[in-house]
């Protein structure tokens, strides 16, 4: 039943192996059996990270930037050390590039809301893309309703992949930001932000990426993408919620006016006016989340321990193995993803709603999310209502795809006898 | 874990499969669209009133077995009924879909209708289908209220 040629044999590349890591996930422990498909949502946390967050609370825990006594040191060096691991992690030219938010979606509104707000114009056009959720359009909706720019939409091809010379098409003096994903969450498919990047500036525009799902999963160079904005979210990450963060290159973070006032980003405080702190500081009013980036710096670690080639390559041979075995499965369709699909494995099984094959599913303990997956416009143009979504992580191996595969086929012998 | 087979009874299968009252009615006096944001499922509910009484009742849209089953059968138990029989059928389905308090006992004829919805009630053991369940008949709710209207569930 299995298509033996198509396995790739464990322990892969660097010793990396799916099943050894598993054990490193507590979840799993308490959850036998449990084949856990919806990363893309949010990826479970290694043992490092959450002992990470417990001990630093145990430990070493103490508001940062404040205080004189040797714990708040101690803590404040924690918090920018796990700054430093980011600015690695991104291989941004400067720590002081990385902005800790809650999320990608925070640091997309952070985006908007100063640079946006201050620099764009009546007139002027973002371009973003079919292929994003709805963290990367509602955000410059709110913008456009407030100042009265366009928000223009490139289009995906017909293989669903972002169709570069509509997008070239639409570059105009207008365009003044280009914001895009790196890899679509819907449907997996990769975007060529290079080539995106390249084209954005030719004419002009800054570029904002949304590294979302590309973060867990690629080697991501900031400087050599030579984008303006990346942001990325901690808890897809193998990280905890409520971190996050956006990189941006510092001449424009300099520039950029705060987006919240409070404490931690001010200089000097009168009830006349207040002056601010330069980047990153500025744009982190109130006390941050300490923990949430000391625990996402040990998830860094993690990944980096991993090798951040051999999680591609995993996720990579994966996603062919998922393709393949799924598409064996009779009245199911693939849910195209232009050039090159990764880490996420959209499906349509004909005849049986999303939400009744996530239900069959579950009951089979395979995790899989059904609906639009935040991304209603794309799923909409791709005709669907919604679609069934099981997306990968370090974790996962070719045992989970096949008891995806017999979950599939139960369902279908359920709905479609 | 529940059983799943007592959620996807076969009435509920077959509803969900083969719709019953699939259709929209061309001149309805009421009507009105319910929305699942949650998942996309829609559906909308024409009535066809002849003063108190519930002369006609169909329903179109696109959703899971389960939302279709309960529209489908909705309309089945609807028909002939009066609107406020709608109502306490709604009220009294509506109570054991969420596992609340069922309230009073209903009338003969109604509560041999309410046997046919039982099936549905199996969604209380699943809180992210109750929507399902009750989709179509918060549209009918919203459709007797105001000729044409849209409710969303969330």
């Amino acid at each position: 039943m299995r298509p033996a040629s198509l396995r790739t044999v464990y322990p892969g590349p660097g010793g990396f192996d799916p099943q050894e890591i598993k054990r490193e996930f507590p979840i799993f422990a308490s959850n036998p059996g449990l084949v856990f498909l919806d990363s893309g949502a949010s990826a479970q946390k290694p043992r490092s990270v959450i002992d990470r967050i417990s001990n630093y609370y145990s430990t070493d825990y103490a508001n940062v930037h404040r205080g004189v006594y040797r714990l708040s040191a101690r803590s404040t060096e924690l918090f920018e050390e796990a700054r430093e691991k980011m600015r690695a992690f991104l291989n941004a030219a400067d720590s002081r590039e990385i902005v800790f938010v809650r999320g990608a979606t925070e640091g997309i509104n952070l985006v908007a809301q100063s640079w946006g707000a201050t620099f764009l114009k009546p007139g002027h056009e973002v371009l973003i893309s079919e292929l994003e959720h709805h963290s990367n359009i509602v955000p410059w909706q709110i913008l456009r309703d407030r100042i009265g720019i366009r928000l223009v939409v490139a289009p995906i091809d017909v293989t669903a992949g972002l169709d570069l010379a509509a997008f070239e098409a639409l570059l105009s003096p207008r365009t003044r930001l280009v914001a895009m994903t790196h890899l679509a969450n819907a449907t997996g498919a990769l975007v060529p932000i290079e080539t995106i990047t390249r084209l954005a500036h030719r004419h002009g525009a800054k570029v904002l990426i949304d590294g979302c799902q590309a973060a867990p999963r690629l080697s991501v160079d900031v400087q050599a993408l030579d984008c303006d904005f990346y942001v990325f979210s901690g808890h897809k990450t193998y990280g905890p919620t409520g971190i996050g963060v956006l990189y941006g290159r510092y001449e424009l973070l300099s520039e950029m006016p705060p987006w919240q006032g409070g404490g931690e980003m001010i200089l000097n405080v009168t009830f006349e006016k207040s002056e601010f702190q330069d980047p990153p500081h500025r744009f982190e009013a109130g006390t941050p989340d300490i923990s949430g980036a000391i625990g996402l710096g040990t998830a860094v670690d993690f990944i980096e321990e991993l090798g951040r080639d051999n999680i591609l390559e995993h996720e990579e041979a994966l996603t062919g193995y998922g393709v393949d075995r799924l598409s064996r499965i009779p009245d199911l369709r693939m849910v195209e993803a232009g050039q090159r699909r990764l880490g996420i494995l959209s499906f349509d099984l004909e005849g049986v709603h999303p939400h009744d094959l996530a239900q069959v599913l579950d009951q089979h303990q395979v995790a899989v999310r059904a609906g639009h997956h935040c991304a209603q416009p794309l799923v909409e143009k791709l005709g669907l209502a919604a679609t069934t979504r099981a997306s990968l992580g370090v974790y996962n191996d070719e045992s989970d795809i096949d008891r995806l595969a017999e979950a599939l086929g139960a369902a279908r012998e359920m709905f479609l006898r | 874990m529940m059983d799943l087979r007592e959620l996807y009874q076969d009435i509920i299968l077959d509803h969900g499969r083969h719709p019953r009252n699939f259709r929209a009615i061309e001149h309805p006096t009421n009507f009105a669209q319910g929305h699942n944001p949650l998942c996309g499922d829609r559906v909308t509910v024409y009535l066809t009133l002849d003063g108190d009484r519930i002369a006609d009742v169909s329903f179109q849209g696109r959703g899971c077995a389960i939302s279709t089953a309960a529209a489908s059968l909705m309309t089945e138990v609807l028909k002939g009924k009066t609107v406020a029989e709608a109502r306490a059928l709604f009220a009294q389905f509506h109570a054991r879909a969420t596992g609340g308090e069922p309230g009073p006992d209903l009338p003969e004829p109604l509560a041999e209708e309410m046997e046919r919805l039982e099936p549905l009630t199996g969604v209380k053991a699943y809180p992210a289908r109750v929507k399902c369940a009750t989709l179509s008949w918060h549209a009918l709710e919203a459709a007797l209220k105001s000729p044409g209207a849209t409710v969303k569930t969330e």
